[in-house]
């Protein structure tokens, strides 16, 4: 079909992983722009997005079983934290203080993680499966605060409230990426590996919901008797959708703190679901490229109120003022839920969309 | 045994706090559908509004003024921000009161500042002692007063004709307003009554320890509390809530002694644990009414 790009004549093509030409053309050039990053700017700056690149893998999970499936889960950070004390923990030193296997190799402690926290899902899954709307998300809370006591408790692993572990070391074919080589300094290449991580793990996921198994999960979310009607097993998909997200959250979780070093039990608290759960919706639930807008969104958000105080001078920088940089944040991320769910539901996502189809009408976009 | 009635007034005393915070939760839940997550933000907001109050008028005209302040805060939110949001998914209004909520509790925060405020209320820690026991006065004040509070709404649900219109539009929505009942009220007065609960409730857990930035987190005990007795069921937020209270007092006192390996403050969670045995066995709790679906 010369000439006519967007005529599709198979169903193939019309499902295929980039079906358009701009959209073949746009990821090429992100992807370029994604790598030529470290170049350009500062180290702090790409250490930001290096950690926005792991929260999207993240979300992603997430997206997978409450956007795609339409489970509602408030128990993202409990499947994170299993998947961060799992690469942690495989990874540590075996003399330290805390546990330790000394596995220091990056894909095995990766892999590892994301399948702990996929058996852990599927542990909840039995349970899961049976709720439905709210039950279900108040049960997946419920997760969170039994997740945050055992951490709390588990000194031998965590180390402790306040006192912490080192995060997993992040280490490929013997080579440490956290340290500086010759070529690169180590956020450079940290930078870079959480961006083929997250290229790699997009792709499966984009790959996962384009296929029977996501048309499972959205006819499950849209309406799941009917879905059970035409012969999807429920429980099978549900308990799948869980298993997967939490694959996901386990992989983003023992990354999450590699770029810092150091975690301690109580950054798995309520607010990192409320934050992913954030990340979802603000970037537009349903899509891999909105989570990963929604991810980077809010992982940089902190960062653009912290230059707020220069602009409007009555928000203070530090803790004591009338109004601190950290009131600000904690509202602004309220508000913006609930400023995207009421103007725009698709979230950045919807508004890409829309400016989309304004050029790809221009001139008579009306 | 002493112990174990100290332990089990305790527990009904800090259980009458979740039941008022679980019966405003299921009050929005079964007008509106919704589960408000702003509960918090009300407790605390009235809890600070007592603190400012009472020193002014005196902790007991304190305590009814803010109820209604909060109550009228309430139904404020409810009319700008979710009347809105109505026919939208529920799960995207109830993140939205998350929403709510954070920024309630921010600007109340703003209020209580890093020290802990008193509510001045009369009890303190003392104790008092009965059959032979010394148990605190405050819990048996929040037993007593929850007790009355109950009454009272079961006969207002009961005996009046807006409580019939609220029953009617749980029951359904669009039949009620075929019947005449204007929908919109019943949503406004369900927020402020939730909201004047939850405000009661903030003034309990203040009493005795006082109102600091963390006083929040007691709300969400109140979740449990719900799931246990069934998201659409008034008597089973009342008996959810007394259980999460007892099972939470029981486990303090005990499981030291009887299970330590589970570390301890392992009761701040056992209410979570007893949810999830529960919902094993009965997946809409123990007297929710079970969802029926057709195509």
């Amino acid at each position: 079909m010369k000439g006519r790009p967007e005529l599709y004549t198979s169903y193939a093509q019309d499902t295929a992983f980039l079906n358009t030409r701009p959209k073949r053309a746009w990821t090429g050039v992100l992807v370029v722009v994604a790598l030529l990053m470290p170049f350009a700017i500062t180290d702090d700056l790409l250490m930001l997005l290096a950690t926005g690149f792991v929260a999207a893998i993240g979300a992603i999970g997430l997206n997978i079983v409450t956007g795609y499936a339409g489970q509602v889960s408030l128990g993202h950070a409990f499947f994170l934290a299993i998947g961060a004390y799992t690469g942690a923990a495989l990874s540590g030193d075996p003399d330290g203080r805390v546990l330790g296997f000394g596995v220091t190799s990056l894909p095995v402690w990766l892999l590892a993680s994301g399948l702990v926290a996929a058996l852990a899902g599927l542990v909840v899954a039995p349970i899961a499966v049976r709720l439905r709307g709210l039950y279900l998300a108040i049960v997946t809370l419920g997760l969170v605060f039994l997740g945050e006591h055992i951490f709390r408790e588990w000194t031998s692993l965590t180390g402790g409230p306040g006192v912490g572990r080192p995060a997993a070391v992040p280490e490929l074919f013997g080579v440490r990426l956290d340290r500086p080589s010759e070529l690169f300094t180590g956020p450079q290449q940290l930078y870079l590996l959480m961006f083929v991580l997250l290229v790699i793990f997009g792709v499966l996921a984009r790959n996962l919901v384009r296929s029977r198994i996501g048309r499972a999960f959205a006819a499950v979310r849209d309406r799941d008797l009917a879905a059970a009607v035409i012969g999807v097993d429920l429980t099978r998909y549900k308990a799948l959708a869980f298993a997967v997200s939490s694959f996901y959250a386990g992989v983003a979780g023992s990354l999450l703190f590699v770029v810092n070093g150091f975690f301690d039990p109580g950054s798995f608290g309520l607010l990192l679901s409320v934050q992913y759960i954030a990340m979802v919706l603000i970037g537009g639930a349903g899509t891999i490229s909105g989570a990963i807008m929604g991810a980077l969104f809010i992982t940089l958000l902190p960062r653009i109120t912290r230059e707020l105080p220069a602009v409007l001078p009555f928000i203070s920088a530090d803790a004591t003022g009338a109004v601190t940089v950290f009131q600000v944040e904690a509202v602004l991320y309220g508000l913006l839920i609930v400023v995207f769910l009421i103007v725009e539901p698709r979230g950045l996502f919807g508004i890409w969309v829309r400016v989309r189809n304004y050029w790809r009408t221009w001139p008579f976009s009306y | 045994m002493s112990e174990f009635l100290q332990s089990l007034i305790r527990g009904l005393g800090s259980g009458s706090i979740y039941a008022l915070l679980a019966l405003g939760f299921v009050i929005i839940y079964k007008s509106t559908r919704v589960i408000s997550f702003a509960q918090p933000a009300f407790m605390l907001a009235g809890a600070v509004l007592v603190s400012y109050l009472a020193a002014e008028v005196g902790f007991f005209v304190a305590v009814p003024v803010a109820a209604v302040l909060i109550a009228a805060l309430a139904l404020g939110v409810e009319r700008t921000v979710l009347r809105p949001m109505i026919g939208k998914p529920v799960f995207v209004v109830a993140i939205i009161t998350i929403g709510v909520d954070v920024v309630v509790r921010v600007v109340t925060n703003a209020f209580i500042g890093l020290d802990v405020r008193q509510v001045g209320d009369p009890w303190g820690l003392s104790t008092v002692s009965l059959l032979g026991v010394d148990v605190q006065q405050r819990y048996l004040v929040m037993l007593g007063t929850t007790v009355v509070v109950v009454a009272v709404l079961f006969a207002f649900f009961r005996f009046s004709r807006i409580g019939l219109a609220m029953r009617a539009v749980a029951y359904d929505q669009e039949v009620a307003l075929a019947q005449g009942i204007s929908v919109g009220s019943v949503f406004a007065l369900s927020w402020a009554i939730a909201g004047g609960l939850a405000a009661l409730a903030g003034v309990f857990v203040a009493t005795g320890a006082g109102v600091d930035q963390q006083l929040w987190v007691i709300a969400l005990k109140a979740l449990p509390a719900i799931i246990l007795g069934g998201l659409d069921s008034l008597g089973g937020a009342v008996v959810g809530g007394l259980a999460v209270g007892v099972v939470e007092s029981l486990v303090g006192t005990y499981q030291g002694d009887v299970a330590p390996w589970l570390g301890p403050n392992f009761a701040l969670v056992a209410p979570y644990v007893l949810m999830l045995i529960v919902l094993l066995v009965r997946p809409y709790g123990l007297f929710g009414s079970k969802e029926v679906e057709r195509l």
